[in-house]
């Protein structure tokens, strides 16, 4: 395997709703930052690849538009894939396996605030059985989260205690969106919204974009003093079947993880895992065999903030800017996609 | 045997904002005050308009407005034979590229006012506005292209725009 390394990573502050700037707007300050960071020539980056989704703007085709903050000429060798933006970071390491090119960019982009996005998640269900009966994604999330309570693992209060260490972390991080210091006992006092989940066990609904490069070998060392190099990174799914799945469980991340190098309880000094919803980090704890003494999400997560599309590459970027600046030597990064934890990716960094 | 089921309909509706974002917001409302705002790229000078915002072909933001005049050339065009639901203009009628004076990259719009046997390239065309009161963020606030009476512009003015 050729080593492959994030070498860089930038983000826009993420937003209730970004009513000024169109999605080209938002992205150019965000890929640009990632280039200049990175200090590779922008016209040297020898691959680039996205991850979007054109259900949310409602525009067809909404990713070519978005080719406008890139700069496409003379012309870039560019894919795009209609997942989050980590799925993208997958494929343009794939790409620089392939040995010819050494450099990518890859972005993502969201503006999950123009349609009404508790309803356009359900299309992603089943079309015949499940989605005319329109469960919108926080009941689907919150159908999860009796499945993990009934499993006797967990308890209210637990999901509560996530959610409150999320928002106390988030006041850290300058792009968060929701960020505070709530007590446990006062979040818990709080009405379900759909039971058991309440207000802050949900994700908050987010605009944003972030953009990571990638560099192999001799270029990442040249232009980075302390390169998050990924050691192991794969991806895998379940059924499309609710009602296939153990909900209170993710064989899928277990496999994942075990596949990128995350078993065996090697250590790791942080994680940043994908969890939209605060029962759903609990799950993926389980399912990685996460000890306590690693540090969960410094960055905040999902539930600070949650621009669908972006958040999965985010904890990717998150998790590798630990390493590049010296806070973590060996970090875990996770993304999800579909309802309900469908389908995980896990990407292990380290520093060396 | 009972039939098998060979449809099912599963009525979807989704309602979205659009975000025109600021370049095209500034270039919708200058069509209130019947002006054109388009936007110089810094590094390869070309004007865009209606603008986004950034130059597709650098990748670089697009901070400087210009304002292109509402004459122009038509770059490429098409006649319109066949009815369609919606149309509000009787076929048979022009649709045009029209290279506006200032700007380097062509906009569409209708072309009347003209047989549509002499629609050609390289032809001088000029805005018709709408009456003030009429005047919206949109682009039918121009209600059609019409010819200027000039002559006609040379291949090499707009050979570079198609």
């Amino acid at each position: 395997m050729r080593d492959v390394a994030v070498v860089s990573f930038a983000q826009s502050p993420y937003v209730r709703q970004d009513l000024d700037r169109n999605e080209v707007e938002m992205l150019m300050p965000v890929i640009t930052g990632a280039i200049e960071r990175s200090g590779i020539p922008r016209k040297e980056i020898g691959f680039v690849v996205s991850g979007s989704c054109d259900y949310l703007a409602g525009q067809p085709f909404a990713f070519v538009n978005a080719l406008d903050a890139v700069g496409a000429w003379p012309p870039i060798a560019e894919s795009h894939v209609e997942m989050d933006g980590a799925w993208a970071l997958y494929e343009a390491w794939v790409r620089l396996q392939c040995g010819d090119v050494d450099s990518a960019l890859v972005y993502a982009f969201g503006k999950s605030s123009l349609g009404d996005i508790r309803d356009v998640l359900t299309l992603q269900l089943d079309p015949y059985y499940v989605a005319p009966l329109w469960p919108d994604s926080v009941s689907i999330a919150a159908l999860q989260a009796r499945a993990l309570l009934d499993s006797g693992r967990y308890v209210e209060r637990d999901f509560a205690e996530v959610a409150a260490r999320s928002r106390r972390d988030a006041t850290a991080n300058p792009a968060a969106q929701v960020k505070g210091a709530d007590a446990v006992d006062d979040l818990l006092a709080e009405p379900y919204i759909a039971s058991p989940l309440r207000k802050h066990d949900c994700p908050p609904i987010s605009d944003g974009a972030a953009a990571v490069v990638l560099a192999a070998g001799d270029v990442a060392r040249s232009v980075c003093a302390r390169p998050a190099w990924i050691r192991g990174i794969d991806h895998r799914i379940e059924a499309h079947a609710l009602g296939a799945r153990d909900l209170a469980e993710s064989p899928s991340t277990r496999t994942a993880g075990e596949r990128a190098g995350a078993h065996n309880g090697r250590a790791f000094d942080i994680a940043e895992l994908h969890a939209p919803f605060s029962h759903q980090e609990l799950i993926l704890r389980d399912a990685l065999g996460l000890d306590a003494g690693v540090r969960i999400n410094p960055s905040g997560g999902a539930l600070a903030a949650n621009a669908v599309m972006v958040a999965g590459l985010a904890r990717i970027g998150e998790a590798a800017m630990r390493i590049i600046e010296g806070e973590a030597s060996r970090a875990l990064a996770h993304a999800t996609s579909g309802p309900a934890l469908q389908q995980n990716l896990v990407c292990v960094m380290e520093a060396s | 045997m009972s039939d098998p089921v060979m449809v099912i309909a599963t009525p979807i509706r989704l309602d979205y904002t659009y975000t025109a974002g600021q370049a095209s917001s500034r270039f919708l409302r200058g069509l209130t005050e019947r002006k054109l705002l388009g936007q110089r790229c810094p590094e390869c000078r070309k004007v865009y308009i209606p603008p986004r915002g950034s130059c597709p072909t650098c990748g670089v933001p697009t901070a400087e407005d210009v304002e292109c005049k509402d004459t122009g050339t038509v770059t490429t065009f098409c006649v319109v034979n066949i009815p369609f639901p919606g149309q509000a203009i009787r076929p048979p009628f022009v649709a045009a590229s029209v290279l506006l004076d200032g700007a380097d990259i062509a906009l569409f719009h209708l072309l009347q006012e003209v047989d549509v046997q002499q629609a050609r390239m390289g032809m001088r065309v000029e805005a018709l506005w709408v009456p003030d009161e009429e005047l919206r963020p949109s682009m039918e606030s121009i209600r059609y292209f019409r010819p200027s009476g000039e002559p006609d512009a040379p291949y090499a003015s707009y050979k570079d725009h198609l």
